[in-house]
């Protein structure tokens, strides 16, 4: 499906998108107490800003945090003490700090509830990319991203709709080298929220504005209501 | 009396051959022993293979280890760091090569190697790029990936507080890669910024039991800066 930048520009325009931030936060409403959840780099840190202070969501950097609070007051900054985006974090009461090869076993070892990453691409059968693109393959960088996939018991994607030329970063199957086949179980974009079913992408809330048709014409594989 | 702490920069690096594989602690710039970095510029040693998270950033640290071209090969997870300009400008001249490898995994074969287990199978990068051309076999219907164990001829570390008999502890997540990568090497060399009298540690808090350790520098340089 080819989607043309002034189309979805037009799309885009004809409706309210949601900010990275809201994005995120509109991931953490989803987030039940209780969870041990792990943020990777870009939209997902953000999630850390919005999960409710009475809700105890736990939260685990791969450095070696499990635990982790939201940013610090300029005044009140921990130099030693920095998120997966290396960027200061605070500690919350009850929170701990462990070596790399633990942090791993939280990760690998099927102890995280949720992971919430970032990704270049998803595909409806799960298949995401996030580490590598024809374009800068100067730099792979996988970071954590394939302990994650394969660890945490599910895994979220935060990103855009579409990359910034108007192609759709949904899509039947991936283009760019893949992170993990089959893992990812839902997606947050400043579009929509979809779950990834047996059945592809399964719309299960639209940005205010935009129609399901609009929906479907800026997404590169098929879309089903939610019933 | 055993006495692991050396008096001076040079007796630290003493003995560091040309062709080594040097582990390098830190996560971005926390937890990453520059001053020790800078020694080793200075010991002179090239034709280096550094393992590392990060490939690093701007001109300092890590950075300016592979800027003076003493390195040969890079191994790290995540290279796309927020300002990877040296690396960048090198791999791009096909200066410097690039191996890049799961976060965890890296841990996971640094502890191994510490830990004397040879090799081990895991499921992150299974039926990745990543994977190829590694032995795969399916446990509990799951595709996995045999790993082998990461040997460091030299590690470099930076902790908190150090005794003579080169027990260490870490600060926040700057503990990160630090403990792993100590127990892998054949010559372990810790930077410090406090050094105490024997027994005055907190065995509880020991992060790194001495028998890891083979030298430690007092390097107080204070706070580090985020890069």
């Amino acid at each position: 499906m080819n989607v043309h930048a002034n189309a979805v520009a037009k799309t885009l325009a004809a409706c309210k998108p949601w900010s990275r931030e809201a994005i995120a936060a509109r991931a953490a409403h989803d987030i039940p107490e209780g969870w041990y959840v792990n943020l990777g780099i870009g939209i997902p840190v953000l999630v850390a800003n919005y999960v409710p202070p009475e809700r105890e969501v736990i939260i685990h950097s791969e450095n070696g945090i499990l635990g982790m609070g939201p940013a610090p007051e300029p005044d009140k900054i921990n130099p030693w003490l920095i998120n997966a985006s290396k960027k200061y974090v605070t500690l919350r009461p009850g929170g701990s700090y462990m070596h790399h090869a633990d942090s791993f076993a939280i990760i690998r070892g099927g102890h995280l509830d949720l992971c919430v990453l970032g990704a270049f691409q998803v595909a409806e059968n799960g298949d995401f990319a996030n580490w590598a693109t024809a374009d800068n393959d100067g730099m792979p960088s996988v970071g954590g991203a394939m302990d994650l996939a394969v660890g945490a018991k599910r895994v979220w994607v935060l990103m855009e709709h579409t990359t910034k030329h108007g192609a759709s970063k949904l899509m039947h199957r991936c283009t760019y080298p893949l992170t993990a086949p089959g893992v990812v179980k839902r997606v947050y974009t400043n579009l929509a929220v979809l779950d990834v079913t047996a059945d592809g992408f399964v719309v299960r809330e639209i940005v205010h504005g935009l129609s399901f048709e609009a929906l479907q014409d800026v997404t590169g594989a098929p879309l089903r209501r939610a019933h | 009396m055993i006495n692991k702490i050396v008096q001076s920069m040079a007796e630290a690096m003493a003995g560091i051959r040309d062709g080594s594989v040097v582990l390098i602690g830190g996560f971005g710039s926390i937890g990453q022993p520059n001053a020790l970095i800078y020694g080793l510029i200075e010991q002179g040693a090239k034709d280096l293979t550094v393992v590392a998270n990060n490939a690093g950033v701007g001109h300092s640290g890590l950075a300016r280890l592979m800027e003076v071209g003493r390195v040969r090969k890079i191994v790290c997870s995540y290279p796309r760091t927020s300002d990877p300009v040296v690396f960048a400008e090198l791999h791009r001249a096909g200066r410097i090569e690039l191996e890049v490898m799961p976060q965890g995994t890296m841990a996971e074969r640094l502890r191994a190697a510490g830990a004397g287990i040879p090799a081990f199978y895991t499921p992150t990068s299974a039926g990745t790029k990543l994977a190829e051309g590694k032995e795969v076999r399916k446990f509990s219907g799951r595709q996995c990936v045999l790993e082998e164990a990461f040997f460091g001829d030299v590690a470099l570390i930076e902790a908190w507080e150090a005794d003579r008999w080169g027990n260490l502890t870490y600060q926040s997540s700057a503990r990160n890669f630090n403990p792993v990568m100590a127990m892998a090497a054949k010559l372990t060399i810790a930077q410090a910024q406090h050094i105490v009298e024997l027994g005055a540690l907190d065995p509880e808090k020991v992060g790194t039991a001495g028998i890891f350790v083979n030298r430690v520098v007092h390097v107080p340089y204070g706070e580090p800066t985020v890069t």
